[in-house]
C-alpha cells in the first residue's frame, strides 16, 4: 500500500464493535492451522479481510493482530509493504493497468491515458460516484496479451482504447 | 531432430484441469516408480540429468537438494516459487492455465525426494486466477488421495497449501518469499544461513520454481539420460520460452534449451511484427541485459547470454524490440520497475535505483548533461551483491540492465543528452 500518515487526533476511536464479525474471524482462526505460526497466515487473511470489507481498517487490524497474536504495529509493517493491499476506501471496481516494458511497447501508456480521460481521473484516485478506481501495476504477467489490465481479478488481454466503453459498461452492469 | 513437447504436451486437451482427464493422459503415472524407489536413488536421478533450476539462477537441482542436512529431526518443508514478477515472464502462468495437475505431481516427486512433509505454493498476488485453479486442482489431489496422509497406501504424508502473496517483486528472491511467507515484509535475509539449512520456520527448506520441479515427474518416468540427450552439454533438458513485446505471435514455445535467439523469434513467434527489423531483444526477463540485432544468434541456455555481455538466461522471457524503439525510453521503464519494487533494505538499491531513474528523466526531458551518463554507469558499478553493496540481487539486475543498454546503444544516449529532445510517455 502507498503510506499515507495520518491525523491521530481525527482517528476514530477504538469501538467496541467488531469490524471482522463473526464469519471473518473463524476464517482467519481456520487459515492459522494451515501454518506452524500464527503470524505465517497473516497474508491470506489480509486478503480475506479486504476482499471482504473492501479496504483494511485500523480496527480491523487491530483485531487481525488479536487473533493472530502478534502487536498491530506487525500487521501494519506487513501491510504497508504489499502493493495489494490499501487502507484507502477504493471504488466499486478496481482497474489496474500494467505499466511494464513489454504492455509499454504495445501500447500500453495510450490504454492509461484512454483510461484517464475517460474515467476523469488519475491513478490512485476513484472516480466521484465511486464506481471505479484506477492504479497502475507493475508486470501483471500476461507479456503475451500486451497491453493488458486486471479488473477485479479479471484478466483483460490485448485492450484497445476503442474496447474501453464497452468493458467498463460490462463491469458495470 | 523434431522436438516433442514434454512440459507443455498436455496444452489443448479439454478439461485437462480434471483430475480423470489428466490421468488419462498418462499424469500421476510417476507416483508408482517414486514410491517404489529409494530416495537417494531419485535424488541421484535427478542429479544425472542435469536438471537446473528454472527460475533464473540456473543452480543445479539436485546439487541444491543435496544440501539439506542429513540428520535432522525435521520438518521440512518444500516452498514452491510461483511468484514469477519478472517484466516478460510468464511461463508459470502458462503452466499453471494449462496443465495444473502437472504441477501438483511435481510437488509430490519433489517432496519425496527431499522427504519434506510439508508443501507451500507461493503465488504472487496478480495471479488471483491462477490461484484459484491450483486451489481447485490441490483440492481433487486431496480428495483423490495424491495428498494428505498415507499417498495411495505408500506410508508418505504430505500437505499441501497455497499461499497467495499480495504485489511485491522482490518476494521472488528465495529468503524474501520466505518472509513472506512468514507473515513478514519481504526482505531478503542475509545468507548464509542458507534456506536448505534454516529456511521457512527456522527448519531445512527446498524452493524451487513451478517449472523446475514440473521437469522432475518427467525424469522419473524417462531416465536421466533422456532429460540431457534434450539441450546442449551443460543446459539439459526442454526449456519454456516466452516471447513478447514487438512480434507477430506473442506466446509461451517449448523447446530444448541451446536454440538460438533469432529463430525463436523468426521460426517460432512469427517474426518482428509490421514487418519491421529488430533492434535488439532482452534474452530473459529485464534484469539481464540486451541483445543487439547482431547478437541475435547468441543460444538460449544458461552459458550463451553471458557472452554476449548479458547477466544470464534468466527466465527465458524474451522481449522484443522493433526498429523504432526508443531504447532510453525502454529503459527507463525498466529502471522504474525496479526503483518501485525495490525493497528498501540496502540504500545503494533504494537510493541509487531512484536516483537512476531521476538521472534517465532528465536525459529524456532534454535536461542533461553529457556526464550523467558516465554517473548512471558509476552508479551501476556501485550497487548490487557483486560489488558487495547488498543484501540480495535485485539491484544486480538494475545495475546490470543500465550497464549493458548503455555500453550497447551508447549513441542512443548521447543524442538524447545533445537533442535536447522532450519525450513524455
Amino acid at each position: 500500500m502507498v503510506w499515507e500518515p495520518k491525523d491521530r487526533l481525527a482517528a476514530a476511536e477504538p469501538t467496541t464493535e467488531s469490524a471482522l464479525g463473526h464469519k471473518l474471524q473463524n476464517a482467519v482462526t481456520a487459515l492459522c492451522k494451515l501454518y506452524p505460526t500464527k503470524q505465517a497466515a497473516l497474508l491470506p487473511t489480509l486478503h480475506k479481510v479486504q476482499a471482504e470489507l473492501g479496504n483494511l481498517s485500523d480496527q480491523a487490524m487491530i483485531e487481525v493482530a488479536q487473533i493472530l497474536e502478534i502487536s498491530p504495529a506487525q500487521v501494519l509493517d506487513t501491510a504497508a509493504f504489499y502493493d495489494m493491499y490499501t487502507r484507502q476506501k477504493r471504488g466499486k471496481h478496481i482497474i489496474g493497468v500494467c505499466e511494464s516494458l513489454s504492455c509499454e511497447l504495445c501500447g500500453g501508456g495510450e490504454l492509461l491515458n484512454a483510461l484517464k480521460n475517460t474515467l476523469k481521473i488519475e491513478p490512485g484516485q476513484t472516480t466521484p460516484d465511486g464506481k471505479f478506481t484506477l492504479i497502475t501495476m507493475q508486470c501483471i504477467g500476461a507479456c503475451d496479451f500486451a497491453p493488458a489490465m486486471i479488473i477485479d481479478e479479471k484478466l483483460y488481454k490485448t485492450v484497445t482504447p476503442d474496447q474501453l466503453d464497452k468493458i467498463l459498461l460490462e463491469i458495470d452492469k | 531432430m523434431s522436438f516433442k513437447p514434454i512440459l507443455t504436451k498436455n496444452v489443448g486437451i479439454s478439461s485437462i484441469r480434471k483430475l480423470d482427464v489428466y490421468r488419462q493422459n498418462g499424469g500421476y503415472n510417476s507416483l508408482d516408480k517414486l514410491f517404489k524407489t529409494p530416495r537417494d536413488k531419485l535424488l541421484q536421478t535427478v542429479k544425472d540429468s542435469g536438471l537446473r533450476g528454472r527460475g533464473g539462477a540456473g543452480f543445479p537441482t539436485g546439487l541444491k537438494w543435496s544440501f539439506l542436512p542429513k540428520d535432522h529431526p525435521g520438518p521440512f518443508y518444500l516452498v514452491v516459487n510461483f511468484d514469477e514478477s519478472e517484466p516478460g515472464t510468464f511461463k508459470d502462468r502458462y503452466l499453471c492455465d494449462q496443465d495444473p495437475h502437472q504441477i501438483v505431481e511435481g510437488v509430490i516427486a519433489t517432496s519425496y525426494i527431499t522427504n519434506c512433509a510439508k508443501a507451500y505454493i507461493f503465488i504472487r498476488g496478480e495471479f488471483p486466477e491462477q490461484a484459484q485453479i491450483l486451489q481447485k486442482t490441490v483440492k481433487q489431489a486431496y480428495k483423490a488421495n495424491l495428498l494428505g496422509k498415507n499417498i495411495l497406501g505408500s506410508g508418505y504424508d504430505l500437505e499441501c497449501v497455497v499461499h497467495r502473496s499480495a504485489g511485491a517483486y522482490i518476494c521472488g528472491e528465495e529468503t524474501g518469499l520466505l518472509e513472506g511467507l512468514e507473515g513478514r515484509r519481504g526482505w531478503p535475509r542475509l545468507k548464509p544461513p542458507y534456506p536448505a539449512v534454516e529456511g521457512a520456520f527456522g527448519k531445512p527448506t527446498v524452493i524451487n520454481n513451478i517449472e523446475t520441479i514440473c521437469c522432475v515427474p518427467h525424469i522419473i518416468n524417462n531416465g536421466p539420460a533422456w532429460f540431457a540427450s534434450m539441450g546442449t552439454e551443460k543446459s539439459t533438458g526442454p526449456k519454456l520460452f516466452g516471447v513478447s513485446g514487438h512480434v507477430n505471435k506473442p506466446g509461451v514455445y517449448e523447446l530444448p534449451l541451446g536454440i538460438p535467439c533469432r529463430k525463436l523469434i523468426e521460426d517460432y513467434a512469427g517474426g518482428v511484427r509490421n514487418g519491421k527489423r529488430c533492434k535488439g531483444a532482452i534474452p530473459g526477463g529485464v534484469s539481464m541485459g540486451v541483445l543487439t540485432e547482431e547478437e541475435l544468434d547468441c543460444p538460449l541456455d544458461f552459458e550463451g547470454p553471458p557472452k554476449y555481455g548479458c547477466m544470464g538466461l534468466g527466465t527465458a522471457g524474451v522481449i522484443v524490440m522493433d526498429e523504432d524503439t526508443c531504447m532510453v525510453t525502454a529503459l527507463r521503464n525498466i529502471v522504474r520497475f525496479f526503483a518501485h519494487e525495490s525493497c528498501g533494505q540496502c540504500t545503494p538499491c533504494r537510493e541509487g535505483s531512484a536516483w537512476m531513474l531521476q538521472i534517465i528523466n532528465r536525459i529524456l526531458a532534454g535536461d542533461a548533461a553529457p556526464k550523467d551518463i558516465d554517473l548512471l554507469v558509476e552508479l551501476a558499478d556501485a550497487q548490487g551483491m557483486m560489488p558487495g553493496k547488498t543484501i540480495c540481487g535485485l539491484a544486480d539486475g538494475t545495475a546490470w540492465s543500465v550497464r549493458v543498454f548503455i555500453k550497447k546503444f551508447r549513441n542512443e544516449f548521447e543524442a538524447k543528452v545533445k537533442s535536447k529532445s522532450t519525450v513524455t510517455v
